[in-house]
């Protein structure tokens, strides 16, 4: 049973890397510092297809999807993931985007259903603070 | 009890193959909040068949590639299989890296496979708190088959052996002496220990020397009559790389649950008894905890905490005062 005195659950995220470039460096920086910042990180790899990024937020039941891309390949492989977790009912799911992305695709990638596209130089800061201002589960 | 309530209706959609339903329930039952509780009071009359299976051993022993390596083996035998993978949290934040999946992805979009990463926030023993509660939610939901992979364990991190139907320990190849293998804790509990890692040098030996040192004295079991022993554990190679020795250890695990299964028609599974133990007591503390909380006894418990620690009094002077506290409650 809950108690007021509870503290919250902390805030699930998924950290993955769509597609076929091997640079995890960032991707693992981030996983760690939202460890640091209190989230429970599911940290998933290398060379995730859009399949197993949705497979794995629905069985994680988690409230963000942090993707790390620097392949280039954004434009395809984001729309389909979003697709993905909306076609599983994880509508409320907030879906964040990170690497090497040209400012000219962010606003076609909003949207498709990224809510928000961090380019180099954001803090682990700047991210923990969206995150915890824009998930959208209450529950 | 209420049915029809949203919470029901969670229970019964996971109950029925809804995996976002299932998924969201787990959450909840992790969170130990109220809807989670009253789904566990409608599923757990439907748990009881799944074979649980731990598995547990150092951080980088393998536990996780080989869990990823029996799924694939179990579900070449068309059965589903659900995967409980435990990651240690912070003691600074709470926060956590779950990083178990990272081995498991080749079966995503196979619906009978599900795969769930806990945080084991704080609680100790290499599980998370509602462990037992999750594995029962899967149960319930249609999966014969669990696994139970702890966080990286070292010598006596036991707790695992008391909530599986059957305990794996793995190891891997020079991981100490025949010293080690005698010590007491972990390798006790273990049904099955399996030296993975068997495609480097020494693996061979590791298996001889633990196979020597687990197996022996079964003249004296006997001579031991009915004071409690330590379990007489298999001893396996296996390469979770390279798939060799996999299907031989499912099928060992299999033969144990078949044996399990036999000896329940006529006795209570001793295992079964210690998870009902385990589980209430889990509950019992929490309730106390939570009990303590209520804005009625917070203040006292804050005092008999500080009184504590600044040795004023002694812990188990503070301990009868609480429970006094809240049998006063209790009563009036």
């Amino acid at each position: 049973m809950t108690s007021p005195a509870e503290p919250p659950r902390p805030i699930k995220v998924l950290i993955a890397k769509p597609g076929l470039d091997g640079h995890d460096r960032g991707a693992k920086v981030l996983a760690r510092g939202l460890r640091d910042e209190g989230f429970e990180v599911v940290y998933t790899g290398l060379r995730q297809t859009p399949e197993m990024v949705v497979s794995a937020a629905l069985q994680e039941d988690v409230d963000v999807v942090g993707l790390s891309i620097l392949s280039g390949a954004h434009m395809t492989l984001l729309p389909k993931i979003c697709a993905g977790l909306r076609e599983q009912g994880l509508d409320d799911v907030l879906v964040t985007a990170g690497g090497i992305i040209p400012d000219a695709d962010v606003a076609a990638l909003k949207e498709t259903g990224v809510s928000k596209v961090f380019g180099p130089g954001t803090t682990i800061r700047e991210v923990a603070e969206y995150i915890r201002g824009n998930v959208r589960r209450s529950s | 009890m209420s049915v029809g309530t949203g919470d029901s209706s969670l229970a019964d959609r996971a109950r029925k193959g809804d995996r976002r339903a299932l998924a969201r329930l787990l959450s909840e039952v992790e969170n130990r909040t109220a809807a989670g509780e009253q789904a566990l009071r409608l599923l757990y009359p439907q748990a009881g068949n799944a074979h649980l299976v731990g598995v547990t051993g150092a951080p980088g022993s393998g536990k996780s590639t080989l869990v990823a390596a029996l799924v694939t083996a179990a579900r070449a035998t068309g059965r589903p299989v659900a995967v409980i993978a435990i990651d240690p949290s912070s003691p600074i934040t709470g926060g956590a890296i779950l990083g178990d999946r990272v081995r498991m992805q080749a079966h995503a979009g196979d619906r009978d496979v599900f795969i769930r990463s806990m945080a084991s926030r704080g609680h100790p023993g290499g599980l998370a708190a509602s462990t037992v509660a999750a594995a029962a939610v899967l149960d319930a939901s249609g999966f014969p088959l669990i696994f139970i992979e702890t966080v990286g364990t070292g010598q006596s991190e036991v707790e695992v052996a008391s909530i599986a139907d059957t305990t794996v320990v793995v190891q891997a190849p020079e991981m100490g002496d025949e010293v080690q293998a005698i010590k007491a804790g972990l390798l006790e509990v273990a049904d099955i220990v399996v030296v993975n890692k068997s495609d480097r040098p020494g693996a061979d030996r590791a298996a001889s020397q633990l196979r020597a040192m687990l197996t022996v004295g079964a003249q004296h079991d006997r001579a031991m009559g009915d004071r409690p022993r330590p379990k007489r554990p298999d001893v396996l190679l296996g390469s979770a790389m390279t798939g060799s020795g996999v299907p031989e250890l499912l099928a060992a695990l299999d033969r144990r649950d078949a044996a399990r299964r036999e000896r329940g028609a006529e006795t209570l599974d001793a295992a079964a008894l210690k998870r009902a133990e385990a589980q209430i007591s889990g509950i019992l503390a929490q309730r106390v905890s939570d009990q303590l909380r209520q804005p009625g006894r917070a203040d006292e418990r804050s005092a008999t905490l500080r009184a504590v620690a600044t040795h004023e009094i002694d812990p188990f002077t503070a301990a009868d005062r609480l429970l006094d506290l809240l049998g006063e409650r209790g009563e009036g």
